[in-house]
């Protein structure tokens, strides 16, 4: 219970990004049939970008999207005056404190990760798919064992 | 092979979680990702701090992705256009019967008897609209709110994808042939490396945009670079729309590109 | 970022990423891994990723379960296990 305490809950996004890669890899190298596999590196790709959003959380913050004001400079300058700051809307952005936004680098690197991940599995099925038209099956020991006859019979 | 497995997962999960313990707290800001050591801060810190001021773009995750990063962004394009040739060269049997391709017309409603049909088609005349222009409002407003390139890119092409699940994949490649979505997917990459050429005709750097303001009526060095952005914006999303559009019929013709599923 | 609701939705991702790969059907696998996708969408919004949320909603839950199930429709949709 003191352990689940000190190092589990504190960390608790990282054990389960381990955990659903162990699934993801696990289902990777044993499953039989090729569909599962790839559902099994679609989760093991998840896992990944799980650990990478997670180290750009920070506790308080809000998502990386700045305030901003719209070309109304007089309205924004009047409404400022008035509250005895700053009207420039450069002095603003000088005034930003990082600890309130989200870490957005790791975001843009994962944004593309998966836009690609997805035409990455297209290519996959696309290879299934091929496979099954030359093999008529999908399960892994079926299409080594055709393979086994096939290369026999170019023996012969 | 099923021992072989759990050894080798075992094996792994033991080495990343004795690794776990010595990250920082989830969620700390101060940790060296979020902050960076010592008194050195963090490239992130400074994206936080001055995009509103170089770039007027409030949303800093598409200010990042396509001008800070822009190299980065343009090369991951070219990914997505090449996985969509992939497919193209494994699936595609061009050797088979011509290629049916109906006129557009409006979705077809009066099939006798199957009012399945009916219902799926009257509901999908009615989203397909809608589903794109909001595709467009994410592209052009990436710059303000969530969205972007890939997101409004990936709608767009779902719309098409729900038309040729509705009708047929005849209906689906009448409007947007497949001369069509090749030609668009290799246009969406020229924009992009074209606004990057631009600035180098500019002496430059590759992706500079700043100094397109010289060519840019009525902008300043900041809104130059804004403004580049939305239209490096607009070519992800072409080359995005057609890859996605592409994949899907292939995959789901099994290449023939006759009748989809 | 909500402690408890991270945790609720990172046990639910375990248990939907063990039964998608635990069942025999494939068209069942591939809707359960779009509940999986849905949910990760659900942890990235909460996380304050929305950008990243957006994509994952419109790409994982959407147009990736669509390219399986094509694929499903034109190979066999039986797993042996």
């Amino acid at each position: 219970m003191e352990f689940l305490k000190t190092s589990v809950i504190p960390h608790f996004n990282y054990w389960v990004y381990v955990i659903l890669m162990m699934i993801g890899l696990h289902a990777m190298i044993t499953k039989n049939n090729l569909i599962k596999k790839l559902v099994g590196m679609t989760i093991f790709q998840t896992a990944i970008i799980l650990f990478y959003v997670s180290i750009g959380v920070k506790s308080g913050s809000t998502i990386p999207i700045l305030e901003h004001h719209h070309d109304d400079h007089a309205e924004v300058a009047a409404a400022d005056a008035h509250h005895g700051e700053p009207a420039e809307s450069d002095h603003d952005s000088d005034a930003v404190n990082p600890d309130h936004f989200a870490n957005p680098l790791p975001h843009v690197l994962m944004l593309t990760a998966i836009v690609v991940g997805v035409s990455t599995l297209g290519v996959a099925l696309a290879v299934s798919q091929s496979i099954f038209k030359d093999f008529g099956s999908l399960e892994e020991d079926e299409i080594l064992e055709k393979i086994k006859q096939g290369g026999a019979a170019i023996d012969d | 092979m099923k021992w072989f497995g759990l050894i080798a997962t075992a094996f792994t999960g033991i080495l990343l979680l004795s690794a776990v313990g010595d990250f920082a707290r989830f969620g700390d800001p101060h940790s060296p990702a979020n902050a960076g050591v010592g008194d050195r801060p963090s490239v992130s810190q400074y994206y936080i701090t001055d995009t509103y001021a170089d770039t007027k773009v409030p949303n800093i995750v598409t200010a990042v992705l396509a001008d800070y990063r822009g190299y980065d962004t343009m090369f991951e394009t070219v990914v997505i256009f090449a996985a969509g040739i992939s497919i193209f060269a494994i699936l595609r049997s061009l050797g088979g019967p011509v290629v049916p391709v109906s006129h557009p017309q409006a979705i077809d409603t009066s099939v006798d008897g199957d009012h399945q049909r009916i219902i799926i088609g009257t509901t999908c005349r009615l989203m397909i609209p809608v589903i794109q222009l909001f595709a467009l409002y994410v592209v052009a407003h990436g710059h303000h709110s969530p969205g972007g390139g890939f997101q409004g890119g990936v709608i767009l092409g779902a719309s098409f994808i729900l038309l040729a699940l509705a009708k047929d994949l005849g209906t689906a490649l009448g409007r947007f042939s497949e001369k069509r979505y090749l030609t668009l997917g290799c246009v969406g990459i020229m924009i992009y490396a074209g606004f990057g050429l631009l600035c180098q005709a500019l002496e430059r750097n590759l992706l500079d945009y700043e100094i397109l303001h010289r060519i840019m009526p009525a902008t300043d060095a900041v809104m130059a670079r804004s403004h580049s952005m939305l239209g490096v914006e607009v070519g992800v999303a072409f080359t995005v729309t057609a890859i996605m559009f592409a994949i899907y019929s292939n995959l789901s013709s099994n290449g023939r590109l006759d009748h989809g599923l | 970022m909500i402690v408890p609701f991270d945790i609720i939705i990172l046990i639910f991702l375990v248990i939907t990423a063990v039964i998608s790969l635990r069942v025999r059907d494939l068209l069942s696998a591939t809707m359960i891994l779009g509940v999986y996708s849905f949910l990760i969408c659900l942890l990235w919004a909460e996380m304050g990723a929305v950008d990243v949320a957006f994509t994952e909603a419109a790409v994982g839950a959407g147009v990736s379960t669509v390219f399986m199930i094509a694929t499903i429709y034109h190979t066999r949709r039986r797993s042996s296990d």
